[in-house]
């Protein structure tokens, strides 16, 4: 199969940006880990739970969750940098598949969340997080990470191969996504907020995946009823899928109307 | 997909007909028309927003058209834009090279995607650093590249499958003198090894040495083409220039050529300087400095002048705008 050929050469060459340049996944990391710090240490002695519990053990599974979604900046950096310097186009002069860019870039960004997940679960048991479930739950709850960050990622390549081109668009994405992972339970229950926050931060696609990586894991939920109590696994396969179902038409179309 | 056919071994390298592309208000490609004999350097030459880089991209398969037909190597790429694909080099108008990777890594790569082996694309990258004189900096990341050495680079990456066409779009917009005469140079060797190459380009010394034929272009149609020679026939030949220190010595001159049988003498008021034409060559320049001699006139400067393919451009470009 050439187009998985393809992929994997256009994979390797972010792997071999890591080689180049290592500080730059490094710096990533570090800024997920100063979030966990920050979080952990500041607000969490101020943060309570309803249904009780430890808040590093709610936080973790939280901020794992939260850096999968801010993976769509990533992506639609990467893919907007490769069109504005051209690349994108060389490789639309070149006899590969039509989907050769987009799973490469996939497959790159799925690696490299990867490893930040391996990265923060090590950062969280340091701070005295643990998993109290069987380690295939756990091995669940990275695979709902790893679902949750594939469907953004998709996200990501439609925008860097629409918007990408405009500047201030590309800002507002950076900042946008803000308000949307924390609009959620990433950080704070939802019952604890008004209402209306509160109902919007549980319908939340993120609220959804790091409920259900939180059972997983066995940590509390900070949910005590409503459907997200129910549902949290259903959910955090569900709105991935339907994400991915969107977005992926979406990225080839907009990649087929790069020949305009 | 069926194998499309391939056409006689004479075709050109390039054949199009009607092509149109607009972009908005824009119309990038008018009617466009252009043949491009195989094994020749052509050279396009136009003001910025001519469309130039529009006809690149749509004879590289990039863009699709709203009208016309276009072959490269015998395929036409609306139909059969993936066998296109096989056969042509693009070299675009910004260097698109990953700026992280090393020179060697950038042609491993993307010779790994034109579908060589780990070990062919090796050897093929490391033929390609030879023959672009950048072996030393293979390794350097490109970001620490000059702008004559990235452009290689980029040449290079067009050149990895030995294509039938390779396009290059500005391939020395940017450069200095050295690292213009080395894309100047590697150009030469890639169409001495029997690729067709068309070359865009903002300078006309660069067409005039390099191109085997030229098309200018304006506002997306090819408004003149031919050799550099037959094109600067058109704007007239030879010329003899006399300038005199004064404007009354410079009508002395321009009676004194009148005078002895000449035809079309210009004389220009404002800079002093008289105009003859020189079918001739140089042996009309000795019949004028004899013609001076006899009337008794010394001038400032006497010289036979060659039209440039900057006037040829200058002229075409303004006479279409009125
Ligand atoms: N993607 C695009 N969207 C809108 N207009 C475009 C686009 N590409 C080109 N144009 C317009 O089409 C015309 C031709 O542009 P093109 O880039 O082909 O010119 P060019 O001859 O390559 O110019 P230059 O010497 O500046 O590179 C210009 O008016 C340009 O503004
Ligand atoms: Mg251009």
């Amino acid at each position: 199969m050439s187009i998985i050929r393809e992929g994997l050469i256009l994979s390797r060459r972010d792997l071999a940006h890591w080689g180049r340049q290592p500080w730059t996944p490094i710096f990533n990391l570090l800024f997920t880990i100063m979030l966990l710090l920050v979080f952990a240490f500041i607000f969490g002695g101020s943060i309570e739970l309803p249904g009780g519990g430890d808040y590093i053990h709610f936080l973790l599974p939280g901020m794992m969750t939260l850096a999968m979604m801010f993976g769509v900046e990533t992506t639609m950096t990467t893919m907007a940098n490769d069109a504005k310097k051209g690349i994108t186009d060389r490789f639309r002069s070149m006899p590969i598949s039509d989907a050769s860019v987009s799973l490469g870039r996939a497959g790159a960004d799925m690696i490299s969340s990867t490893v930040e997940i391996i990265i923060l679960l090590i950062g969280g048991l340091l701070l005295g997080w643990r998993a109290t479930n069987s380690p295939l739950a756990g091995l669940l709850a990275v695979a709902l990470l790893l679902w949750l960050r594939f469907a953004v990622l998709w996200i990501g390549i439609c925008l860097g191969l629409t918007i990408g081109k405009h500047e201030g668009a590309t800002v507002l994405v950076q900042v946008l996504v803000w308000p949307i992972g924390f609009l959620s339970n990433v950080f704070a229950a939802p019952e604890f907020m008004p209402n209306w926050l509160g109902a919007v931060a549980s319908w939340n696609p993120i609220s959804a995946t790091a409920t259900a990586v939180r059972e997983l894991f066995g940590n509390p939920t900070g949910v005590t009823d409503g459907w997200l109590n129910d549902y949290s696994l259903l959910a955090a396969v569900a709105w991935p899928l339907a994400i991915t179902a969107v977005f992926v038409p979406l990225s080839a179309r907009a990649y087929r109307r790069l020949r305009r | 997909m069926r194998e499309p056919v391939e056409k006689d071994r004479g075709r050109p390298a390039v054949r199009a007909t009607g092509l149109v592309k607009n972009y908005d208000t824009v119309r990038a490609l008018d009617e466009l028309k252009i043949e491009i004999p195989a094994g020749t350097i052509h050279g396009l030459l136009g003001p910025n927003g001519a469309g130039k880089s529009t006809l690149v991209s749509a004879l590289s398969t990039l863009i699709s058209l709203e009208a016309g037909t276009a072959e490269v190597a015998g395929l036409d790429v609306s139909t059969h834009p993936g066998h296109v694909r096989r056969k042509i080099g693009l070299v675009g108008q910004s260097a698109a090279l990953d700026e992280i990777l090393g020179g060697r890594q950038n042609l491993v790569m993307f010779a790994r995607l034109f579908g060589l082996s780990r070990r062919d694309a090796a050897s093929r990258a490391d033929e390609l650093l030879a023959g672009f004189s950048l072996v030393e900096a293979g390794q350097r990341p490109v970001s620490t590249y000059s702008g004559g050495m990235r452009r290689r680079l980029d040449i290079a990456v067009g050149m990895i499958l030995d294509p039938e066409v390779l396009f290059l779009d500005e391939p020395t917009t940017g450069l200095d003198p050295r690292g213009r005469i080395d894309v100047w140079n590697s150009v030469t060797a890639i169409a001495e090894r029997g690729t067709t190459v068309l070359l865009t380009t903002q300078y006309l010394e660069e067409a005039d040495a390099l191109a085997d034929r030229i098309s200018i272009m304006k506002s997306g149609r090819i408004i003149a083409e031919g050799t550099p020679t037959e094109l600067k026939r058109q704007r007239g030949g030879d010329r003899i220039e006399v300038s005199a220190a004064t404007t009354a010595e410079a009508r002395a001159i321009q009676t004194a050529l009148v005078s002895t049988g000449g035809p079309e003498i210009d004389l220009n008021e404002g800079t002093g300087v008289v105009t003859c034409p020189a079918a001739g060559g140089a042996g009309d320049l000795s019949a004028v400095v004899r013609r001076l001699d006899a009337a008794g006139i010394v001038a400032d400067d006497i010289a036979l002048r060659r039209p440039t393919l900057d006037e040829v451009f200058l002229a075409l470009t303004e006479t279409e705008d009125a």
